[in-house]
Order: structure tokens, then C-alpha cells, then sequence
């Protein structure tokens, strides 16, 4: 698509004759030639102030979701990364799990009290995988309701878990990230951890039944402990409208310090794909299929997370 | 069946007055028959041709006496407006109150067969509790419940009353994206031209947008075909407000949420723009529609999209930009080249 729909319009009907710009400004201004292979430094300056010149002149791409990857890749996923890499070391098994294209719905279990779980499985099939994915995922109300998050959320490429959301990612070809317990899953005391919680009402196993897309189960180890919630202030949680307040051995006790992830060793393990075609038309709402996949679905990820549990012998060196 | 006598309200605003002037240059419509409370200035009356002017407010019975005698076949309701000359409850009245007249008027004569009504997108709302794109079928979890879009939601319930109790006339519902245009004067076109827009800190909406030729066109076509149905209209993609403010070369500035109010009510009261508790959702959440009926059903694929139609309407108001492309192009040059030279 042009970035300058009116005055290429304009040279298309000319057709040949002289085009005079009326509007010198709206031009689009020649792009600076690339100079002679300098240091990296130079390199990088130079990337950086394309991409300065690309945001301050709105020359710049969004779908119909409001996701930006011009933005994601070059703002919202760097600071993940040494979180990714050196923070939580996470190891990723079983990546080729994850089709390099087409569809494909990734539903993992929820853990840690903030999503942080969810970002770095973003960063696990973006960084570690060979077509470079971006990770679509379907997040609660709340998080589009906040200011600042909910707008980065969307530019990130993520939207509210609701069916017709979902199957138009699915549709068009997009990997799609769900975490379908929920605030009962990421909210959950700490005793309780590894044991995953109900699956919603199996909305997303509709979701791919209706589109055909595989389901690839994911199990991440690690999250839970990132802040061990031992406690629930409910008052202070009615009061801001969040649906728990959580108490973590650092927090709120140490402030701001206690919002510090402990350095917990993380392994994120996508199993066998779950095919989805092959049923009949209308299998989506057959209640009973859909209940069975999502068990299936649930009890493979429980399954692979005892595993990968029994494998670990310390939660921080792994 | 091709419509012979057109009654096209309000034909004093842009939408009406270009859809009167494109039907009056038509020779398959026999009459065109323009109603507004106001006259249309005097541009716009010269482009409208052979169209015959009715002043008179669709409130008044008037209207029923004009669509009877006349032998009026189609009527284009195309005065529901977000934008209106004078206060808030005065938008109400000619909205509602007009719509419910001239329904009445309509159901009362024999001869209407047809029945276009522009509507908006602004029907769905805006708010975080809602997909991202909008089929006709949905409607918002967050139903407006104030201004404008409660004004529409209204208009489209007697719309469809009036469908059910007069099944025998086609009934077609535009629900137009926001309309963009160098001609165009909308709250949101007036909101764009401030030097400094004011955005709410910590937001940023999906806007979708609608170039004022295919809105006409859309209102044209429905006029003269057989088109019964709801339907989306909006231009392909999106823009986010905050890349709409930078192509636009105006500086963001934005207001924390606590602020909007008492911000909104300065403007208001200086007139320049609209800062409704409605409208600031907007602002914040935005709302896309899906138009895949629009092109698949009512055979119209939009030939702007929401980026083009937006460049349009900077170029054509000549909005010049604080901060020109060129000039930021020449500072990026100068910096790189102050470096190469000391690395």
C-alpha cells in the first residue's frame, strides 16, 4: 500500500506527462542512501533514527488489530530479552512443534501472578524459533482496560479472548496464544502451583475445531516460583478493581524491590500438535468433542509438567 | 427497480447535498427532492442541479404532506448527524424526534418502496470489552448510553420497527466509519486540524476511516439498486490516533485521564473541539468494523483505504505539518553524517 495514496494517485493519471509536486512536504522525502559499510555503531544509529523518522512521520504499518511490528520488534521485545535469556535462562523443547506457517493455536498453563509467562513464550517462538513467529495472544478485559498496558498490548499484536477474535487470527494464518485458566490460574497460591485449573468453558478448542488449526499443548516450568503468591489482600484487590491483590514473601513488603521476579530457571516445552480437522461439520458445537479435547488438551500439559517437574531437582539452577 | 422521485433529507450537509447533486445528474431519476431545516450554501446548491429545495424540518408534519403529493418512491434519510449546528439537545430532537417523523410520514404513504438510512459505526460503541473488528450481527457488551451513538442506536430501533410494520419497502442501514474528506467538516476532521491534539495519556485508539466519494458513492448506490440489508462501510486497515496525529504533521499531547474532563468542557465551550465522555471512548479505544458483506453482498469495495483516505484529507485541507518529513529526513542525513565523520 502507498504511504502517499494522493500523490501517487496523481502520477498514475499524468500518465507520462510531467509530474509537478504541489506540496513539496508530502513528497516522500528520498530516503537517506545507505552509507558505506561503517563501524556497528554507525549501523546502528543509523537503524535507530530510520526507525525515529518512521515513528515522528507516522510512516508506519498497523493491522486491523492494532498490531505493530515495526514497533514490537524493535521496542516491546528487546527489553525481554536479557529477561529471556540471562533472567530466567529458559530452555524451549520441542519448537518444531510449532508450524512455521499457517494457523495455529498454542495453549499453555498459566502461572506467577503477573503474565510473565505469556511474554516470554512470545519471546520463545519469536527468538527461538526458525520463521521468527509472532505470538498473537488472547488476553483478559482488564488488560485492555488498563491505560499504557492495554495499549502496548495491542500494538503487540494481542486481543481479548473472545471466539470471533480468535477465529479471525486463526483465519488469516496467525499463531494464536491462549492461556485459557485464566485469573485462576495465574492467581493461584503458591501451595497450589503446578496444578493447573479449570480450562475456561473450552471456547478456545471451539475456536480451532471452527478453523481447522492444530492445537500445540505448552508447559511452563519455572513461572510459579517467579513470585510466590502466599497471600491475598481482597479488600485492596475490590478496591482497584484487579481481581487479586497478591502477597509475595518481597512483596509488598520491600516496595518497588519486591516487584523484582525471583531468577527462577524456566523450561518452556511445546508437545505433539493436536490435530483439530477431521471431524464433522458442526463438531464445534458438539458440547461432549469439545469437552473431550479440551481435556485432552489439559491433561497433556498436566501430564508434561509433572515430567518436566520430576526432571528438575533445584526450581533456581534448574 | 430503478427509483423515479428521490426524497434526500438533509441535503444542506455534505452527505445529503453531494448524494442530491449525483442523483439530480442521473437521467434514470425522474425528480430529486431535497428537505432541510436550513438552506444549502451557496456552493453546494449549484452542484445540486435540477434538484427541488423543501425547507422544512422533519419534525414537522410538513414532511408527510411532501412525501404524499410528490409521489415520493424512495426516501435517503441522510440528515442523522454527530455534528449539528446547534446544542446537545437540539442534535437529539432533529435525530430521534426527525427520524420518528419522518418514518411515521413514510409508513402512512403507499408509493415509498425504498428506504436508505445512514447510520454509523458509532452504534457499536468503543470499549476494551469488545472483539476487535464488528460484524453486523454483534452488538457492543458496553451499549452507548449518552450522545450521538445513543441518538443512532435509537434511529436504527425505529428503523427496524418501521421494517417490520411496512415489510412490502426495501429498508437499507449504512453504518458509515468515520467520514474523512477535503471537503469534509466533522467533529473528528476539526480535531485533526488543531495544532496540538490533545490524546489521553497511557491510550491509543484503532481508527477506521471512510473517504467522503465512497461514502457517496455507497449512499448512491443503495439509493438506485435493490440493497436491503445492514451494512459496514469503512475503509480497508486502520491507522492508530496517535500515527493518524503524526502523518497528519501535528504534535500529540497527552492529557492524563483525570484531566480529559475539565480539558473537555474548556474546549467545549470554546467550540473547537468534541470531548463528550463518548467521544473521549473513542479516542481511547477506537472501533473497526468488518466489511466483508459490504463487498461481498452489497457489491461496493471501497476504493480508499483508511490511509489514503486520511493523506487525502491532509492534503486537500492543506494542513501544513510542524514538523515536515524533508526536514526530519535532512536532520537523520546531518546526524549520520556528523558521526561518520568523528567515528
Amino acid at each position: 500500500m502507498s504511504s502517499h495514496g494522493g500523490a501517487d494517485r496523481a502520477a498514475e493519471r499524468t500518465d507520462g506527462a510531467r509530474v509537478i509536486p504541489l506540496r513539496p512536504d508530502l513528497v516522500p522525502p528520498d530516503e537517506p542512501a545507505p552509507s558505506a559499510p561503517g563501524s556497528e555503531l554507525e549501523r546502528r544509529l543509523a537503524e535507530a533514527l530510520a526507525f525515529l523518522r518512521r515513528r515522528l512521520t507516522g510512516d508506519y504499518e498497523v493491522d486491523e488489530f492494532g498490531f505493530d511490528p515495526d514497533l514490537t520488534e524493535s521496542v516491546l521485545l528487546p527489553p525481554l530479552r536479557p529477561l529471556y535469556e540471562k533472567w530466567f535462562r529458559v530452555e524451549t523443547i520441542g519448537l518444531h512443534h510449532v508450524p512455521s506457517e499457517g494457523g495455529a493455536l498454542v495453549v499453555a498453563n498459566h502461572s506467577g501472578t503477573l503474565p510473565l509467562d505469556a511474554l516470554m513464550t512470545a519471546v520463545a517462538v519469536h527468538d527461538d524459533h526458525p520463521a521468527r513467529r509472532h505470538l498473537r495472544m488472547l488476553g483478559a478485559d482488564l488488560v485492555f482496560r488498563l491505560p499504557v498496558i492495554g495499549a502496548l498490548a495491542r500494538k503487540a499484536g494481542h486481543t481479548l479472548a473472545c471466539n470471533p477474535d480468535a477465529e479471525r487470527l486463526l483465519r488469516a494464518g496467525e499463531l494464536v496464544g491462549v492461556w485459557p485458566e485464566g485469573f485462576k490460574g495465574i492467581g493461584k497460591p503458591f501451595r497450589d502451583r503446578y496444578k493447573l485449573q479449570r480450562f475456561g468453558r473450552g471456547g478456545f478448542v471451539s475456536a480451532a475445531l471452527r478453523t481447522g488449526v492444530p492445537i500445540v499443548p505448552c508447559s511452563i516450568v519455572g513461572a510459579e516460583e517467579i513470585y510466590p503468591k502466599i497471600g491475598d489482600i481482597r479488600p485492596l484487590a475490590r478496591l482497584l478493581g484487579l481481581p487479586y491483590f497478591p502477597v509475595t514473601p518481597l512483596f509488598p513488603w520491600f516496595g518497588p524491590l519486591g516487584a523484582i521476579p525471583l531468577p527462577s530457571k524456566w523450561t518452556i516445552e511445546f508437545g505433539e500438535p493436536i490435530p483439530t480437522t477431521g471431524y464433522d461439520e458442526g463438531a464445534a458445537d458438539d458440547p461432549m468433542l469439545v469437552f473431550n479435547l479440551t481435556d485432552q488438551v489439559r491433561e497433556t500439559i498436566q501430564q508434561t509438567l509433572y515430567r518436566l517437574l520430576s526432571q528438575r531437582d533445584n526450581a533456581f539452577l534448574g | 427497480m430503478a427509483p423515479r422521485i428521490v426524497l434526500v433529507t438533509g441535503v444542506s450537509r455534505f452527505l445529503g447535498g453531494h448524494l442530491a447533486a449525483r442523483l439530480a445528474a442521473d437521467p434514470h431519476v425522474d425528480r430529486v427532492l431535497g428537505v432541510d431545516a436550513v438552506p444549502p450554501p451557496p456552493d453546494l446548491l449549484r452542484r445540486m442541479g435540477r434538484t427541488e429545495f423543501v425547507r422544512a424540518d422533519i419534525r414537522n408534519p410538513l414532511i408527510a404532506k411532501v412525501i404524499a403529493r410528490a409521489e415520493v418512491d424512495t426516501v435517503v434519510h441522510a440528515s442523522v448527524t454527530a455534528n449539528p449546528h446547534g446544542p446537545r439537545s437540539a442534535m437529539k430532537e432533529l435525530n430521534v424526534i426527525g427520524t420518528m417523523q419522518l418514518l411515521a410520514a413514510c409508513q402512512k404513504s403507499e408509493r415509498v418502496r425504498r428506504l436508505v438510512v445512514k447510520s454509523t459505526a458509532a452504534v457499536y460503541g468503543a470499549s476494551p470489552r469488545d472483539p476487535a473488528l464488528f460484524t453486523e450481527d454483534m452488538a457492543s457488551n458496553d451499549l452507548p448510553t449518552s450522545g450521538y451513538a445513543k441518538d443512532a442506536a435509537e434511529v436504527e430501533d425505529y428503523v427496524r420497527a418501521f421494517a417490520r410494520r411496512r415489510q412490502d419497502v426495501l429498508v437499507t442501514t449504512l453504518r458509515f466509519a468515520n467520514i474523512v474528506g477535503p471537503r469534509v467538516d466533522t467533529v473528528l476532521t476539526r480535531y485533526f486540524a488543531l495544532p496540538v491534539v490533545p490524546t489521553v495519556l497511557g491510550h491509543d485508539a484503532r481508527v477506521q476511516l471512510l473517504h467522503s466519494e465512497d461514502a457517496l458513492a455507497v449512499l448512491e448506490r443503495a439509493t438506485l439498486h435493490d440493497l436491503p440489508g445492514v451494512f459496514n462501510v469503512g475503509g480497508d486497515g486502520v491507522l492508530m490516533l496517535s500515527q493518524a496525529i503524526r502523518r497528519a504533521g501535528r504534535v500529540p499531547a497527552p492529557v492524563p485521564a483525570a484531566a480529559v474532563g475539565p480539558i473537555g468542557r474548556l474546549v467545549r465551550g470554546a467550540r473547537l473541539v468534541d470531548f463528550s465522555p463518548e467521544q473521549v471512548r473513542f479516542l481511547n479505544f477506537g472501533r473497526v468494523l468488518d466489511t466483508t458483506r459490504l463487498r461481498a453482498e452489497f457489491g461496493f469495495t471501497p476504493r480508499w483505504t483508511t490511509r489514503q483516505a486520511f493523506d487525502d484529507f491532509v492534503t486537500g485541507r492543506g494542513l501544513r505539518p510542524l514538523v515536515g518529513a524533508r526536514r526530519l529526513a535532512a536532520v537523520e542525513r546531518g546526524i549520520r553524517d556528523v558521526v561518520a565523520r568523528w567515528s
